[in-house]
């Protein structure tokens, strides 16, 4: 389709909305593609999707049930099992392989339930202002005035420990600074001419903030997101390591590292192996989140 | 105009930082309450029964309606949270199950213990990550701002837990360099007396050398790790603080006049950079605090973060509860710290208040 050439989308006059929005997503990805570190971050996230999608084809064992228990126990690294076994004999290559899973799980949990409380808390503060504003800004201040590990340690401890419980309280946790920079953005949205007409046509308040408000602010906590998305992986293994995340016999790398601390001595490829795996992929999350970051923000570009 | 400014601008006679500060106490209290207020809502969503918590599982029905009457449960929502909000002013944090002792008691013992490492870590982070980020800005661009750049991601994107996991592995295991987890060797341990709760300055007051070194090889690793992590943001902030700088007029001014290169950037550059980058590093000391609680368990460092993690692991909600509320107002003091410093440091705001 000749409609999406280069010249199209790099056109200075864009002749629909459409376009100009496509285009300026073109160029972003161009501004983008050109910073090494951000391709290198791009490619470990794509490796982790194709992980997590293609586990059972990878992994060449059951990451739960175990060899046998009399030979195959702690084995180091090797052909036969590429990153070792661990004491109940299992394939650690095949345990992180489907714990690529539980990861990317977590992520895009979090990032489903943070990211609308977060922007519905922002918008609604940045619109209605006065009262409704201080309220809920205060609200949101007090969220931000725990360490957010410390926090989410009290709200599982609350909930009991479990994956689904690290989720939420990992999600009760991260919303704040979203609520923050969507109210920051409707402030100046607020009082744009375009809301002022569609108000004037009768839109009710819901409408304009769901329809014309949450749309404009939604690039800008997307982008936020992703730059977070390094640290919610951290603080899931973190609970994970503790015994409050996912429980076993669940491959999820923070309580992998947990289950291996008793061998590290002799068996140091129990814990690192996960370890790396948490390692590399944060690593992915933040040079992707950096490149971002210097492409959108012109005044970090200079 | 809040009412603090109005009565501010009639009297005319008080400072104008007197206001500021004025709203950032009301801030700080609004915000403490509503600390208070998470962690009683936490408390009691808790499936837990506090009763049986207290009195255990073989009371009588009698005994069970007694302490649940002593508890405050049969009262409103609202009235039970005074009687925590009263409680915990009068320095009651209730009992701790683990250690049958009060918790504000056993959060005294421990703290020193936090404070000492992360103070370890922040002097780490700073008297490094200040130069490297000046560094970095100076040669914008080059190698080392790249290096840099990747160190400080590294340090981002490592779990601590696991880099403290590894560092005992090759530097205590394998390398016998530092000493293990502990604060010092049980060699020491009841020899020195306890002062303000930090081993380094006890033994140091009671003249122990011997114990001081062994207390320092004890805090090194961690330490060390701790400060890498707040290394990472703050030789980035002094980067980006340094570049704004870097590019201001007087800059140019000063190079005209045929000032020294290392005289600007220590002198002049550095020197208003200083005032954020003050903020920065109080911001840092206290997210140190939650990487302290990774890092003290993997080291088995007394403190805080493991006091905290022990009693998440048997289920004790007054020592869960009582540490994450003096972990949140530590934090929420940081902050305000912050905040006056800025006012304090820089005359700008300290004039326009």
């Amino acid at each position: 389709m000749s409609v999406m050439s280069r010249e199209w989308l790099l056109t200075e006059q864009p002749a629909s909305r459409r376009q100009a929005h496509v285009g300026q997503a073109y160029r972003t990805w161009l501004a983008l593609r050109g910073n090494r570190l951000a391709m290198v971050g791009l490619g470990i996230i794509v490796v982790l999707i194709l992980m997590a999608v293609l586990a059972p084809l990878i992994a060449p064992y059951d990451p739960i049930q175990g060899g046998d228990l009399r030979t195959e126990r702690l084995l180091p690294p090797s052909w036969q099992h590429l990153m070792g076994t661990d004491d109940l004999a299992r394939d650690i290559w095949s345990r992180v392989a489907y714990g690529s899973r539980i990861t990317l799980m977590v992520v895009a949990l979090v990032a489903v339930i943070a990211t609308p409380v977060g922007l519905l808390v922002g918008t609604i503060s940045g619109y209605f202002g006065g009262v409704v504003d201080t309220v809920l800004m205060r609200i949101t201040d007090i969220f931000l005035a725990f360490p957010q590990l410390v926090l989410a340690l009290a709200f599982v401890a609350a909930l009991g420990p479990g994956i689904e419980n690290a989720i939420i309280a990992i999600s009760i946790t991260s919303w704040p600074p979203y609520a923050r920079l969507a109210r920051a953005e409707t402030l100046t949205i607020r009082n744009a001419d375009h809301i002022a007409a569609i108000k004037l046509q009768g839109a009710s308040s819901l409408r304009i903030i769901w329809g014309h408000v949450v749309p404009l602010c939604l690039s800008s906590v997307v982008i936020r997101v992703t730059l977070d998305m390094a640290g919610i992986i951290l603080t899931a293994a973190g609970l994970g390591f503790l015994g409050l995340g996912a429980q076993p016999p669940q491959p999820e790398w923070g309580a992998m590292i947990a289950e291996g601390r008793q061998f590290i001595i002799d068996n140091w490829w129990v814990s690192t192996m996960p370890g790396i795996a948490i390692f590399v992929v944060s690593l992915g999350f933040n040079f992707l989140g950096d490149g971002l970051r210097d492409v959108m923000d012109p005044k970090a570009r200079k | 105009m809040t009412a603090v400014e109005e009565t501010e601008g009639r009297n005319g006679a008080l400072p104008p930082w007197v206001g500021r500060l004025g709203r950032l106490l009301v801030t700080l209290v609004i915000t403490l309450v509503g600390l208070l207020f998470v962690t009683f809502l936490i408390g009691r969503v808790v499936p837990i029964d506090p009763v049986l918590a207290a009195v255990g599982d073989r009371a009588s029905e009698s005994t069970y309606h007694k302490v649940y009457l002593e508890l405050g449960l049969d009262k409103p929502l609202w009235e039970q949270f005074l009687i925590y909000v009263n409680n915990v002013l009068h320095g009651n944090l209730g009992e701790s199950v683990l250690t049958n002792r009060p918790v504000l008691d056993d959060i005294a013992d421990t703290f020193p213990a936090t404070l000492e490492l992360s103070t370890f870590a922040i002097l780490i982070g700073t008297c490094v990550g200040v130069p490297l980020g000046v560094w970095a800005a100076v040669r914008q661009g080059r190698l080392v701002d790249q290096i840099v750049r990747v160190l400080g991601l590294v340090g981002y994107s490592a779990p601590i837990f696991w880099l403290g996991l590894t560092g005992l592995l090759v530097f205590y295991a394998r390398l016998g360099w530092v000493a293990g987890p502990g604060r010092i060797d049980i060699a020491y341990q009841y020899d020195v007396e306890r002062i303000t709760g930090m081993m380094l300055v006890d033994t140091l007051l009671q003249g122990q050398w011997d114990a001081f070194w062994n207390a320092l090889s004890h805090i090194l690793l961690p330490g060390t790790l701790l400060g890498y992590y707040s290394l990472a943001y703050i030789s980035r902030m002094t980067r980006s603080f340094m570049l704004a700088e870097l590019g201001q007029e007087y800059i140019i001014t000063a190079r005209v006049k045929g000032v020294r290169e290392s005289r600007i950037i220590w002198r002049h550059a550095l020197r208003n950079a200083a005032v954020p980058l003050v903020t920065v590093i109080a911001l840092s000391y206290g997210n140190l605090l939650q990487g302290a609680v990774l890092t003290e368990t993997v080291f088995a460092w007394p403190g805080l973060g493991m006091y905290l993690t022990n009693s998440l692991g048997s289920a004790d909600m007054n020592a869960v509860l009582g540490a994450t509320l003096v972990i949140g107002a530590v934090f929420v003091a940081l902050n305000l710290l912050s905040d006056v410093l800025y006012t304090v440091l820089d005359p700008r705001v300290r004039r326009r208040g």
